[in-house]
């Protein structure tokens, strides 16, 4: 592994700038998957057949929790409740409703399959690992191309009002990346509909007394005992009050990490502390270094602005991208003459040309960016013009394809569209990587679950547009309620933690000592100037395109900023209140030391894959070079229990046997 | 641009309120109403000050967390916008704005600009859902749902559950939001099965949480989500149904 021989990086402040790869990790024992050991179509009904079954009498015996109350933890808890489960829902929002599945918009996949247009499970498992770059599990592929057929079915009947033709069948449409019809989907508010008829499911088995729900609460450790998650620890966030919950398995939809960038399309309050605190109890983290940069979020325009406002990437089947042939062209677009743009997606990619998938779009306008042929104020963006499907379908048909979205443009930027190109710029989105499980969705804590961008399996170094709300949905409904209960089988009979275990007290006082110091610390400055320059920092080192020089140096920034914010923070209020700057504090402390291992797993993974580009492994054409030989696993990580100790990377060997291995290509 | 905020500012759901007076001054036209309070947090820790709490998640106009109430009115002073997408460039340089919370009775304040908004789930939970446990389902192409029923469907199911027609209201109705789910889910065929029983489950929970509806229509001026007038009347006609007819569908 060639890394480890990386030149040293330019010193920067006080840090050490001797990061020796070698120095910072070691390698642990390989991993299993547990997958069927059948052929990976077979998978999943082999493992159902396989499942043990807790018998209906049985089921109010056992306590599960599940954090999140997105698609993926409305889903888990509503289907685990109408089984008969006792189910404790722990959300910080004030509804179920307000997670952050809501702000999906393109739409959902599923392999039904129902047209003549060649779609079937093979294929959607084809085009999702082969998009993913062969880094995913293939058979976590297959379970969720079999089960999208009951996912639209379920949504359907439970109240989303997906889009219907005019003889009132399902309608869909295309997306990136594919070649047949196969994406559901109700305008532009896809994450909305299916959002809000999970979210009802749950509040209807709220009122039917399978699951309590805990609104405005969140939670900031887990339980470990014996080996096993029995519990979590919660802070409510209007009371302050700390306290331990236990159960006999939990759940984690908690959600992706994107926003350690700070400029993001999530959601403000998207975080990653219930899955980052599971890490620190022993929980492995995967392929954190696989983060996807939207192609067509805004750009950043002020220095108050607060995210990415993503913009739909069905934009891009009609707007064409392109930026001026001459760097530092102050003209505006419309004065630049035809002849003088440089259409670098349509000049480099011209089979799939604007449709590219989003990791190769992405990168090309990075590097159109870098190259100094920026356009805007701070010449960080690229034009998306919609001149030319003007002129060719009138402005009538391009306004009812995307009105929403141009109007949703001009109210952020106060352009309109139809006079002048969009500007967009890749900005940080969905995460890939998420907490290691194996194929039942287990952590390697035996009893944590995972379910939804929280987790790993489906996507790869990649994902597919319309793919994450499926994940979710699938994890939700039609994964976890069988394999949670065949956990659950072997406990019959055991009674749940109790609450005054030294498990629960340790990690009671581990969350009271970690809230006392942020609010004793005395510093100066705010937690958001931390986040803020944690986000810049990994834009820089660990953005669209990484090298080994800059993750390394990365690493030493994150570890200084680090330090800076434990001897500077200040968290103004009290414990005992509504405290938004303390929760703020909680989480960014906790990002600070997941960038860390974000730049290392980059640093480690020393080929391009997906939306990991390593500018030290590329073609003499600018493309990514994968290396299957010795690159084709899983990197799940272990974090050192001391601040001096080594990170321990583990590795899931992925075997790809329906779709073999090859290179990608979109020209 | 130089804005004065005054900002109404609470402790808890105990303590008694007051206005305080900040002023930003350097505001920018292209700033949104939630970034002008960003920058003003930004200035208040700075300076040793607690910062003023308030509720946004999204920021896109889809989760329905934030709003607060700008000059009297809820969200802001562009129709129909969230608060996230409320602009600076709506305000002119040196104007004096009054940031509230919400305000209605069946929203009490937790904190500053944050209200308890967890009445409108109440509602939700009395009925707002459809009976289909998780692998039940038929096929959802046997079925057939005209292109105009699931796009008016899909106009009431808009609703971002934000609140903010609560507040607009003189009564403090949840006419508009109660009646949207009532009509969102009486034009799906899956939804029809408890149409009766969900009516009269929601009403009365909304009835016990809000107050009486005398269709001044002011809702309609602040939904995010364009919600029509229409799913006022479906309150009535509901009720009227389920009143009549004495059966669950």
């Amino acid at each position: 592994m060639t890394a480890a021989t990386t030149p040293a990086p330019t010193p920067s402040g006080t840090v050490d700038p001797q990061i020796d790869l070698d120095l910072l990790r070691t390698l642990g024992a390989p991993l299993d998957g547990r997958v069927p050991e059948v052929p990976a179509a077979l998978a999943w009904d082999d493992r159902r057949l396989h499942y043990n079954l807790v018998s209906p009498n049985n089921r109010r015996k056992f306590t599960v929790i599940v954090v999140g109350s997105g698609l993926a933890g409305a889903g888990a808890a509503a289907a685990l409740g109408e089984l008969g489960f006792n189910v404790e829902c722990f959300t910080y929002h004030d509804a179920p409703r307000r997670a952050h599945s809501v702000a999906a918009q393109g739409g959902i996949n599923a392999a039904r399959a129902r047209k003549v247009d060649n779609d079937s499970v093979d294929r959607f498992v084809k085009d999702t690992v082969k998009g993913g770059d062969f880094r995913g599990r293939e058979a976590d592929a297959y379970r969720l191309g079999a089960e999208s057929v009951r996912v639209i079915d379920h949504m359907n009947a439970i109240g989303a009002p997906f889009a219907r033709e005019y003889g009132g069948q399902l309608a869909t449409r295309s997306f990136g990346g594919v070649q047949v019809s196969r994406t559901y989907y109700t305008r532009g508010q896809t994450g909305q509909q299916l959002q809000v008829a999970g979210a009802n499911a749950l509040l209807r088995q709220v009122a039917a007394g399978t699951v309590t729900l805990h609104t405005r609460q969140e939670m900031l450790d887990l339980i470990v005992a014996d080996g096993r998650a029995q519990g979590i620890v919660v802070r409510d966030l209007v009371t302050g009050e700390i306290r331990a919950v236990t159960a006999h398995a939990v759940v984690l939809a908690t959600g992706g990490y994107g926003n350690i960038y700070h400029k993001s399309t999530l959601a403000k309050n998207s975080n990653a502390t219930a899955a980052w605190r599971a890490h620190r109890r022993g929980a492995l983290y995967a392929n954190l270094c696989f983060i996807q940069f939207h192609p067509t979020a805004l750009p950043l325009s002020s220095e108050w602005q607060s995210k990415t406002i993503l913009m739909s990437e069905s934009l891009r089947n009609d707007g064409r991208i392109w930026v001026p042939k001459q760097a530092d062209d102050l003209r505006k677009p419309a004065d630049i003459p035809e002849d003088e743009r440089d259409y670098y997606l349509e000049r480099r990619y011209p089979a799939f040309g604007n449709l590219t998938p989003r990791d190769v779009a992405s990168r090309a306008a990075r590097e159109r960016i870098d190259a100094g042929f920026g356009v805007g104020p701070l010449k960080n963006s690229v034009y998306l013009d919609f001149s030319e499907a003007i002129a060719r379908l009138g402005r009538d048909t391009v306004y009812t394809r995307y009105s929403n979205l141009f109007h949703m443009y001009q109210q952020a930027t106060g352009d309109d569209p139809f006079d002048t190109p969009m500007r967009i710029a890749p900005g940080a989105h969905f995460a890939m990587g998420g907490l290691w499980s194996d194929y039942d969705m287990m952590t390697s804590v035996p009893g944590l679950f995972v379910g939804g961008e929280v987790g790993w399996g489906y996507h790869g170094a990649n994902r597919l547009g319309a793919n994450s709300l499926l994940s979710a949905c699938v994890d939700g409904w039609f994964t976890l309620p069988y394999s949670v209960p065949n956990y659950l089988a072997g406990l019959l009979g055991q009674p749940p933690l109790a609450a005054d275990h030294e498990a629960v007290t340790e990690a009671l006082d581990d969350v009271q000592s970690r809230v006392t110091r942020l609010l004793g610390n005395n510093g100066t400055q705010g937690p958001d100037r931390f986040h803020k320059r944690l986000g810049e920092l990994l834009y820089k080192y660990a953005g669209v395109t990484r090298t080994p020089e800059g993750l390394a140096k990365g690493i030493a920034e994150i570890r200084a900023l680090r330090e800076e914010f434990w001897a500077d923070v200040r968290v103004l209020g009290t414990g005992d209140q509504l405290n938004q700057e303390l929760e703020r504090a909680g989480r960014i402390a906790d990002y600070l030391e997941m960038a860390e291992l974000l730049c290392l797993d980059g640093l480690d993974r020393d080929e391009s894959c997906g939306a990991h580009f390593r500018a030290d492994h590329q073609s003499p054409d600018g493309e990514a070079m994968r290396d299957d030989d010795d690159w084709c696993f899983v990197s799940a990580w272990e974090s050192p229990a001391t601040p001096h100790g080594m990170f321990v990377r583990h590795d899931e060997p992925l075997r790809f046997e329906a779709v073999p291995l090859q290179t990608r290509n979109y020209k | 641009m130089k804005l004065t905020l005054d900002v109404w500012r609470q402790e808890s759901r105990t303590t008694v309120g007051r206005f305080e007076t900040y002023e930003v001054t350097d505001a920018t036209p292209e700033m949104t109403l939630l970034e002008l309070i960003d920058r003003l947090n930004d200035q208040l820790v700075h300076e040793g000050r607690e910062p003023v709490a308030f509720e946004s998640d999204c920021r896109e106009g889809i989760c329905g967390c934030c709003g607060m109430t700008v000059d009297g009115k809820p969200h802001g002073p562009q129709d129909n916008t969230p608060s996230c997408e409320q602009h600076v460039r709506s305000f002119t340089d040196g104007e004096r704005v009054v940031l509230e919370p919400f305000r209605s009775e069946a929203f009490p304040v937790i904190r500053d600009l944050i209200v308890d908004r967890s009445a409108l789930d109440r509602v939700i939970q009395a009925g707002g859902h459809v009976a289909i446990d998780a692998g039940t389902a038929p096929d959802a192409d046997i079925a057939p749902i005209t292109f105009e029923a699931a796009e008016r469907a899909l106009d009431f199911a808009a609703c971002i559950g934000c609140g903010a027609c609560v507040a607009a209201c003189p009564n403090g109705a949840a006419y508009l939001f109660t009646g949207s789910k009532l009509a969102h889910l009486s034009l799906l065929p899956h939804g029809k099965q408890e149409r009766g029983t969900r009516a009269v489950a929601m009403i009365n929970q909304m009835e016990h949480d809000f107050g009486p509806c005398s269709t001044y229509g002011e809702c309609t001026v602040v939904c995010p989500a364009g919600i029509p007038l229409t799913a006022i009347a479906a309150i009535n006609k509901e009720r009227m149904r389920s009143a009549f007819r004495r059966r669950a569908d």
